[in-house]
């Protein structure tokens, strides 16, 4: 390297200090600000359509379910895992209550935990297979997963769609509250709770805590009295339950189970997770991030659509969206470390 | 300055761990009194750190045992060896980077306030106590909000020994703490060694350096091939005799012509 000449030394630092400085307002407010950027594209693009209640309402029970899938994959990449089943636990879930619900074995209200349940105990067998089996990654074991939930969804339901869902599990997918001048759906209220529930426990609780120091060094956490395994078990379950809860929005939406359901949504929700600014080696990110990032994937699906975008264009674009999210993340990390 | 009278904070007994057909100690026996502080030196593999995960219950022992205060006591983890205030602090750290300094020294020990019934973390608390410890310790950093990722390697080191230190520890155990410090930091370490052997703190130090060694210890010990070799006062060693340990010699004569190759 060439003897750098005191003047470029001190612009190049001074260049070097202001890009260092920027990197955390982009950090904060970059995802919020795709978002104004789309608001403001939909409502340029379709004035009359866009902005309208009818069109906005819609979006929670489009996204409901990949939000809730979203929530869990964040607590899982938080802790630099991932979980691939989340697609497959959707479908289980939500073929089981089909069967049960056509079998009538059950009371109609008791089969709304039932997929949540379900959900949790593929994210229970997950969550053992990373720690008791020890397997080398959680890529290995919620591949298998994956495929053992979907194989199983299959067998259990003849891998034909069954329709006919009790009344509980269609309000919760489905209805609505009739505010007066409108209508709110049931989904976003289930979408809200979980979020906040979600925020209050990685934000303030010392599990929450320790997700995230397990992300950033499990052998910190481990050495400083966590509960290594334990903790990442209950982060599969999690992950599980809301994997359970998507399912069963679907049905609930759709009225029906249908095996087809839930395939790459894991890829979406790890999208979402990652264009809302979590780092795929963990430890960071937050459930607002997570919540912009689902709203990214719904709201550029919605314009798309308004505008009759072809739906291959979508995959390209959120494809874009993907990798200039990460590329912030790299531009942090650079600035962070301070070492580069 | 023998302390034989006294009970030791803490005494292992006999320690032999083996890896497989490894054997990392065999027989070998500590004693630290409070206010002390005792070097540990050895060559590479000799088993110092081996020694050192034991009394912080990161390893369990194949044999022998461990006292706390002249009680028996079986680590099954870290935690439980936290619980009776011996502490350590590992040569890489151990510090979660993406985690703010007062989260770092309250890991697995959050600050909690009781909402019926949940119990969140209290944030004011912790920032506030992780402030006034690292005030007492006259460690200076910008803002505990500071991720630890931010801070330079003393800095780093200091806040590792302000976690090890905020829990009333009886004992602190440091691996090579200033191995990867640059020389002015090295000092700060050293004096805030010095400061907790003046709390009461008993402390455990292993180096390398013998300047180290010389400057903070009282007592010295050598281990040796996993085993015990030599130990006396800090008074009554010169650092070739020390030298000499490391290479496994107690004969002087062989030591200075050992010294003399090297150097």
């Amino acid at each position: 390297m060439a003897a750098a000449t005191p003047e470029t030394m001190t612009a190049g630092a001074r260049e070097r200090s202001l890009r260092v400085r920027l990197i955390p307002y982009i950090d904060r407010f970059g995802i919020l600000f795709i978002v104004l950027v789309m608001l403001a594209v939909g409502t340029i693009t379709q004035p009359e359509v866009f902005l309208t209640w009818r069109n906005l309402s819609n979006l929670p029970g489009q996204n409901a379910a990949l939000a809730a899938l979203a929530m869990g994959m964040f607590v899982v990449i938080v802790t630099a895992g991932i979980d691939l089943s989340v697609g497959s636990v959707l479908v289980l879930a939500m073929m089981t209550t089909a069967v049960l619900a056509r079998e009538q074995v059950l009371p109609p209200l008791l089969l709304v935990p039932i997929p949540i349940l379900v959900g949790m105990l593929v994210g229970l067998l997950n969550g053992l297979g990373l720690t008791v089996l020890r397997l080398p990654h959680p890529f290995i074991v919620t591949l298998g997963t994956l495929n053992i939930a979907r194989g199983v969804a299959n067998l259990i339901s003849g891998g034909v769609p069954i329709s006919g869902m009790p009344e509980p599990v269609r309000f919760l997918g489905n209805g609505s509250f009739d505010l007066q001048f409108i209508q709110l759906p049931v989904s976003l209220v289930v979408i809200a709770v979980l979020y906040v529930g979600f925020w209050l426990f990685l934000q303030y609780t010392r599990t929450g805590r320790h997700l995230y120091a397990i992300g950033g060094n499990p052998q910190a956490a481990r050495v400083s009295g966590v509960n290594v395994e334990r903790t990442l078990v209950l982060a599969y379950v999690l992950s599980g339950a809301t994997a359970g809860l998507a399912g069963l929005l679907v049905a609930g939406r759709t009225n029906s189970g249908f095996p087809n359901a839930g395939i790459g949504a894991e890829l979406d929700a790890i999208s979402a997770v990652i264009i809302g600014g979590a780092s795929f080696f963990g430890g960071r990110g937050s459930v607002l991030g997570v919540l912009a990032g689902v709203l990214v994937i719904g709201l550029l699906r919605n314009i798309l659509n308004l505008n009759n975008v072809p739906v291959f264009w979508q995959q390209v674009l959120i494809g874009v969206v993907i990798i200039f999210a990460v590329f912030l993340d790299v531009l942090r990390r650079r600035a962070g470390s301070g070492n580069e | 300055m023998t302390r034989e009278n006294e009970v030791p904070v803490i005494e292992a007994r006999g320690i032999s761990k083996y890896f497989g057909a490894v054997t990392a100690l065999e027989n070998v026996s500590l004693k630290l009194y409070r206010g002390e502080v005792l070097g540990v030196v050895g060559d590479n593999g000799a088993g110092k750190s081996t020694l050192m995960k034991i009394l912080a219950g990161l390893y369990p022992p194949n044999a022998g045992e461990i006292f706390v205060e002249g009680k028996p006591v079986h680590f099954r983890s870290p935690k439980d060896a936290r619980d009776m205030g011996i502490e350590m602090v590992y040569q890489d750290l151990a510090l979660a980077g993406n985690m703010r300094i007062d989260e770092n020294i309250f890991l697995g020990r959050e600050r909690t306030r009781r909402f019926g019934p949940f119990k969140f973390i209290d944030n004011a608390a912790s920032l506030k106590q992780a402030k006034e410890h690292l005030d007492k310790l006259k460690i200076e950093v910008k803002s505990v909000r500071q991720r630890v990722e931010e801070l330079s390697g003393g800095q780093r080191q200091a806040v590792a020994i302000a976690r090890a230190t905020a829990f009333d520890a009886k004992v602190v155990i440091m691996d090579e703490p200033t191995a990867a410090l640059a020389v002015k930091e090295v000092r700060k370490v050293l004096d805030l060694i010095k400061d907790l052997k003046n709390h009461g703190i008993g402390v455990i130090l292993i180096s390398h350096r013998l300047d180290d060694i010389f400057y903070v210890c009282d007592r010295v010990m050598a281990l040796f091939h996993g085993r015990n070799f030599a130990e006396a006062p800090l008074s009554e060693v010169t650092r070739n005799d020390v030298i000499g340990w490391i290479m496994g010699n107690k004969s002087p004569v062989a030591q200075a012509a050992k010294i003399f190759d090297l150097n």
